[in-house]
């Protein structure tokens, strides 16, 4: 088998599966539980340090 | 130290320069030389007389002086770029607009990549870095990462830019689309994207602040994927180390499919992706209120760049590409409308409860108008991949309409409202020098869109019907000189779409230097309603 048919033969099987399921992964992992809080404190980043960067200490947890 | 290792690394590129000047094997090649050597000595002399100079204390608070000069670059090559984009408007509805004596430097075969470039890389490439550069440090809450490697970014970009336009003005392109430079300026470009990309992700993993908000996302994706067309496209042998002159790897189908599948993920990743991490900074920061959907946000990024990347082959229906390539490609691109109507939504649904802003915000006003282009060309452009659909649209000026709906409407007006927001911002002043010329800004772009738009979609389905148009004997009825004639009074629209664009971006240039550099204005007491 040459390495196109063989390359070919990989992309359009396990390769394929991979991309999909890491997609599907990405999309499900997105409304996991807990998910909201992290996803609102995220939104309002934009709104934080508009001035100066934040101070080492000011670091959040 | 290092000022000593710089001071050798430019004698020795302006010396090879001189020398690869001596040596060019042609014209174009020589100037880029000599470009090249008068940059890099220009550099030289710069660092030597600066040497002695003892170091300040390290510089604190955000590094803004490398975005206000990404501002003034963006406007700069956006009124060129725009300017380019009218005369060969003109050129095509009067062709004696190419002057004998401009042949081979100002014909429309010349002057039309130097229009896309201009438009797509040195204004919408300027506006992308600056507004990263602006939003990465402050969703990090830390100063760009590098020290002096953001002004490299943004110096080697413009050398790029010039290095590119004069090329194509003297004839030095590969002739491939948007990737029209040829190998030492592609070699120089990889240089600079990979500086932009450590600069980047630098700032990003020093950041102060647990999340990287999605702006950053987009970003990061368009500047990695940028980089990797980059170098996948313009694989090409020199024919010889003096001479501009290259072979590419690729040929026949595969160069075709190679090339679109980097000129649509060009459109995909860096006037799409990009210009949405400017979408979901700006937006929710001129209305105030955080992004609609966060969750919206994340699953709009996956589905994008996990779909556009396959969408590249519907520029190919048609062609020695296999079918189920270009079936493929349809369908992606079909399936591609819903992730960017998302977005779309997204970005308007930030404005409920705020939608009374739109009325007395003209950037705000901006900022919708570009996303309701947004999904407007997001929804064309779907339909125009349907093979049925292609038949009739393809090699006809309604795709040129479609894409200038997308940069015109889309790439431009958020840009805009950008720069309107980074002005006062970056120049310390309380406000704009103007709204209403925001206002007049807002109303000349967009009615000079919906001009270009409108006469194209005429223009672009009559010249698609009357190649297709055969007698009751099945011959053509028309020649390919009768559509060009026909197509007259649409060309001259298209135009004057153009010079109304092309006003009010002069007008937001006047604006804009007057926030910046005019005398500061006494707070209004009261604003009359408009």
């Amino acid at each position: 088998m040459d390495v196109y048919t063989l390359l070919r033969e990989f992309a359009d099987s396990w390769f394929l599966i991979g991309m999909f399921g890491f997609f599907v992964g990405a999309i499900l992992w997105s409304w996991r539980p807990g998910s909201a809080r992290a996803q609102q404190a995220a939104a309002l980043v934009p709104f934080a340090h508009d001035d100066a960067p934040a101070s080492r200490k000011g670091l959040k947890s | 130290m290092w000022d000593w290792i710089k001071i050798v690394a430019l004698g020795l590129i302006a010396l090879a320069a001189a020398i690869a000047a001596n040596w060019a094997r042609d014209i174009g090649y020589q100037v880029h030389a000599i470009i090249v050597m008068l940059v890099a000595a220009g550099m030289f002399l710069w660092t030597v007389r600066h040497m002695d100079e003892g170091k300040g204390p390290a510089p604190a608070g955000y590094n803004d002086a490398v975005i206000r000069a990404g501002v003034i670059a963006t406007t700069f090559w956006g009124l060129a770029g725009f300017l380019v984009g009218v005369i060969i408007a003109f050129q095509l509805a009067f062709p004696s607009l190419n002057f004998e004596v401009l042949q081979g430097f100002g014909n429309f075969g010349r002057l039309r990549p130097l229009h896309t470039s201009a438009v797509v890389f040195a204004f919408g490439g300027n506006a992308l870095i600056a507004t990263s550069f602006y939003i990465v440090q402050r969703t990090c809450a830390v100063r760009l990462w590098g020290g002096n490697l953001g002004w490299f970014v943004f110096w080697g970009y413009q050398l790029f830019i010039v290095l590119a336009a004069t090329g194509y003005l003297m004839g030095v392109t590969q002739g491939l689309e948007y990737a029209e430079p040829e190998w030492y300026v592609d070699l120089w470009l990889t240089v600079v994207w990979v500086a932009y990309l450590i600069t980047f992700l630098g700032t990003l993993m020093t950041r102060r602040e647990p999340h990287i908000y999605v702006a950053n996302w987009f970003f990061l994706a368009m500047i990695v994927t940028v980089a990797m067309l980059h170098l996948v496209n313009n694989l090409a042998i020199p024919v010889s180390l003096f001479g501009s002159r290259s072979v590419q790897v690729f040929s026949g189908v595969q160069s075709a499919m190679t090339q679109w599948w980097y000129g649509h993920n060009a459109v995909g990743f860096f006037l799409t992706a990009g210009f949405l991490g400017m979408m979901y900074y700006f937006v929710p920061k001129q209305a105030g209120k955080p992004i609609y959907s966060y969750k919206l946000s994340i699953i709009h990024f996956w589905a994008l760049i996990f779909l556009y990347i396959w969408a590249g082959p519907h520029h190919l229906h048609y062609t020695a590409l296999p079918d189920w390539a270009s079936t493929l490609g349809m369908v992606f691109s079909v399936i591609l409308w819903m992730p960017s109507w998302g977005g779309m939504i997204n970005g308007l649904m930030t404005l409920s409860g705020a939608w009374d802003k739109i009325r007395t915000d003209p950037i705000l006003r901006m900022m919708v108008i570009s996303l309701g282009f947004y999904g407007m060309s997001t929804f064309e452009g779907p339909m125009m991949s349907i093979r049925a659909v292609n038949s009739l649209s393809h090699y006809t000026d309604w795709t040129i309409g479609h894409v200038h709906s997308g940069a015109l409407g889309w790439n431009g007006m958020i840009t805009f409202a950008s720069l309107y927001f980074l002005t006062p911002r970056l120049w310390n002043r309380d406000r704009l020098y103007s709204l209403s010329l925001v206002n007049w800004h807002f109303w000349l772009a967009t009615i000079g869109i919906i001009l270009y738009a409108s006469s194209m979609w005429v223009t672009g389905i009559m010249e698609g019907l009357m190649w297709r148009e055969v007698d009751a004997n099945g011959f053509l009825v028309n020649s390919f000189a009768d559509t060009v004639a026909a197509k007259f009074p649409m060309y001259v629209v298209r135009g004057l779409g153009g010079v109304m664009y092309l006003t009010g971006a002069l007008i937001m240039t006047y604006n804009l230097w007057m926030t910046a550099f005019g005398k500061r204005q006494p707070v209004a007491l009261a604003t009359p309603a408009e």
